[in-house]
């Protein structure tokens, strides 16, 4: 995987914002209407396996935000903090609440079910996108070493990753 | 005002697991938030436990959706006190590993997989569905299974395979069975089970009770699926390796009580009858394991096969005597097994070794240590007045008042062997010199919160022997509040 083709980094260059913010719309979408945390999570990781077959895995784990482990730490911290409300107002644990805020013509609805979604979306991304990225550095990372010792005149692979 | 208690036995060790991966490159930052959590679950449990005490048994379900459609968390007497156990257990563990009893290097995941490991068993203790049970074991076995190869080398992965297997097999089965149950009944929670399998005859149900039982008894440890935990606990290092043997076997001997006492209906009595061997001949294997090994760890591993057999067999009696005698083993054996395994690690950062052949003279240079060790041993044996006499003592009683007399005569047996095998440990380690003429204890390191863990649970272990009764009394009254309501 290591010579890369031009046309891949060109097409990822675009896809893997686009995939991110169609991840996002479906995590918002998830509200009322099919979607949600999981799913979304799902297709952030797929821009993020995306990313590591063009750029690197390395440069895949580099952008997840907090880097893998800790945006799933936090993923899942939103998820459990989101219950806390509740528990405060003597309700059950995780029942959840609605809290509209009028904005002039429109109203912005917020929820303790949103920060729940957002944590799911953070832990699958995390965990997951972080795995997939792992797992294809690890097969850079034989094809590196498989390259380096038939060819032993060549100045070697251009791109090693660190 | 017991709402908001109900669910922090879960939430608390998840979100310091969390909190603990997200300060991972802050091994000072990690220690505080956890003994923190463990300050709060100490305070938490025992809250409940007085809560629960005083008002009955309190019940929540998630989100607001109500019995036989939510989730349920209900926490009675039972519960409660198993949750102050694994509060104090996790408490002692940590504090064990403050001072230098535990060497080598802290890994930055240990704190998360631990809090993770604590999670599960404490959503075991406290949830009241049955498909929510497999996911809190799920949760353990995915949490221990990544501390046990959290050291790295051969062996380490090696327990862990070994323990992944019959585990794992364990959880399948018991995924199994709960879906056949569900299928039965239409229900996951153990009241609703409870009311919807009192309709079913024995003959559908049996096989798959028989299937529920046998993937519960994997997670127990019963013979003859018992290979796992000797292979595999004594890679762990020693505040682990306790709270792995105080815990874990338990909540599988937890949930075959509540299952068995509270959510099932009576079951046919060529199964109770099954059970109650399978429990003479798990105390037997464990025993002659224990006295053939020479391994300091495998030895006490071994023991706690043995034990789990009194406990399956206190549950097999079926009776309220044979359950409370159940209940009253597994607190005394939780407080006495952990302390017994922190004190071997106290024994191996003296000697530098585990074989009892090549370690001694303890006795004349550690005498602290020898009487720390001789409490929980005793104990462990059965010798009045420390808690496992009164353990002992009601299981024998319930079985020779059920007629078991050959049951009976196993787990008397099976007491003058934990004997030797404690013998062993004791001549071997403490009273005979040390081989090495030229031995001595390191000096200079720095022990004492290690003597002070093992000394706390020493003097529990103490009042438990000493002054049984209140503990007779939770043992009693949690035991009526499993029989006659459910969980």
């Amino acid at each position: 995987m290591t010579p890369r083709s031009a046309l891949i980094r060109l097409a990822v260059r675009v896809l893997y914002p686009a995939m991110l913010a169609a991840s996002l719309w479906i995590l918002w979408r998830g509200h009322h209407q099919p979607g949600g945390g999981f799913i979304g999570g799902m297709v952030a990781v797929a821009a993020t396996s995306l990313l590591a077959v063009a750029e690197g895995s390395h440069t895949a784990l580099s952008r997840l935000p907090f880097g893998p482990a800790r945006l799933a730490a936090c993923g899942g911290l939103a998820s459990l903090t989101s219950g806390l409300p509740a528990l405060a107002l003597g309700r059950p644990y995780l029942e959840h609440l609605w809290l509209e805020i009028p904005l002039g013509p429109t109203k912005l609805p917020l929820s303790t079910v949103m920060l729940f979604d957002l944590g799911v979306y953070a832990v699958v991304w995390g965990a997951l996108g972080g795995l997939c990225a792992h797992a294809m550095g690890l097969d850079e990372k034989a094809a590196v070493a498989a390259e380096a010792v038939p060819a032993p005149g060549e100045s070697g692979p251009e791109r090693v990753e660190p | 005002m017991g709402n908001w208690l109900l669910p922090l036995p879960v939430i608390l060790p998840l979100a310091t697991a969390l909190l603990t991966m997200v300060s991972w490159r802050r091994p000072r930052v990690q220690g505080l938030i956890a003994g923190a959590s463990l300050g709060a679950l100490l305070a938490v449990s025992t809250a409940l436990l007085g809560l629960v005490w005083t008002e009955g048994t309190q019940r929540t379900s998630f989100g607001g959706w109500p019995a036989p459609f939510g989730i349920e968390f209900a926490v009675d007497p039972l519960g409660a006190a198993m949750v102050s156990i694994t509060a104090l257990m996790g408490a002692t563990a940590a504090l064990f590993s403050l001072g230098d009893a535990d060497p080598g290097t802290p890994s930055p995941t240990l704190w998360p997989l631990t809090f993770a490991l604590l999670a599960g068993v404490g959503g075991a203790f406290v949830t009241a569905d049955l498909f929510n049970l497999y996911v809190w074991f799920e949760l353990m076995l995915v949490a221990s299974l990544g501390l046990l190869a959290l050291g790295g080398e051969p062996r380490h992965l090696d327990a862990a395979l070994k323990y992944f297997v019959l585990n794992a097999l364990g959880t399948l089965l018991l995924l199994l069975a709960v879906g056949y149950l569900y299928g039965l009944t239409g229900h996951l929670g153990f009241v609703p089970l409870r009311g919807a399998l009192t309709d079913l005859d024995g003959a559908t149900l049996g096989p798959f009770v028989a299937l529920l039982v046998l993937a519960i008894l994997i997670k127990a440890g019963a013979f003859p699926l018992c290979a796992w935990l000797p292979a595999s606990y004594p890679t762990l290092p020693a505040s682990l390796v306790a709270l792995f043997a105080g815990l874990l076997t338990k909540v599988g001997i937890y949930v075959l009580l509540r299952l068995l006492g509270g959510v099932l209906p009576a079951l046919p009595a060529f199964l109770t009858q099954g059970l109650a061997w399978v429990a003479a001949a798990t105390m037997l294997v464990g025993v002659l394991g224990a006295a053939f090994h020479w391994d300091l760890r495998r030895i006490l591993a071994f023991h706690i096969i043995s034990q789990i057999g009194y406990m399956l067999l206190g549950i097999a009696l079926l009776t309220k005597a044979g359950q409370v005698a159940t209940v009253f083993y597994v607190i005394h054996h939780i407080v006495v097994k952990a302390n017994l395994f922190l004190i071997a690690g106290l024994v191996f950062r003296m000697t530098g070794t585990y074989d009892l052949r090549r370690a001694g003279g303890l006795y004349v240079a550690r005498p602290a240590l020898a009487l720390l060790f001789a409490i929980p041993a005793l104990s462990l044996v059965g010798l009045p007045p420390l808690s496992g006499f009164w353990a002992k003592l009601l299981v024998l009683r319930e079985a020779l008042a059920q007629q078991q007399l050959a049951l009976a005569v196993v787990a008397l047996a099976v007491g003058l062997l934990t004997l030797y095998s404690m013998l062993k440990i004791w001549l071997e380690a403490f009273w005979k010199p040390h081989p090495d003429p030229d031995w001595s204890p390191p000096s200079h390191v720095g022990l004492t919160p290690a003597y002070l863990a093992t000394g706390l649970l020493a003097a529990v272990t103490l009042a438990f022997g000493v002054m049984p009764e209140p503990m007779l009394q939770l043992a009693e009254r949690a035991v009526e509040t499993l029989r006659e309501a459910g969980p």
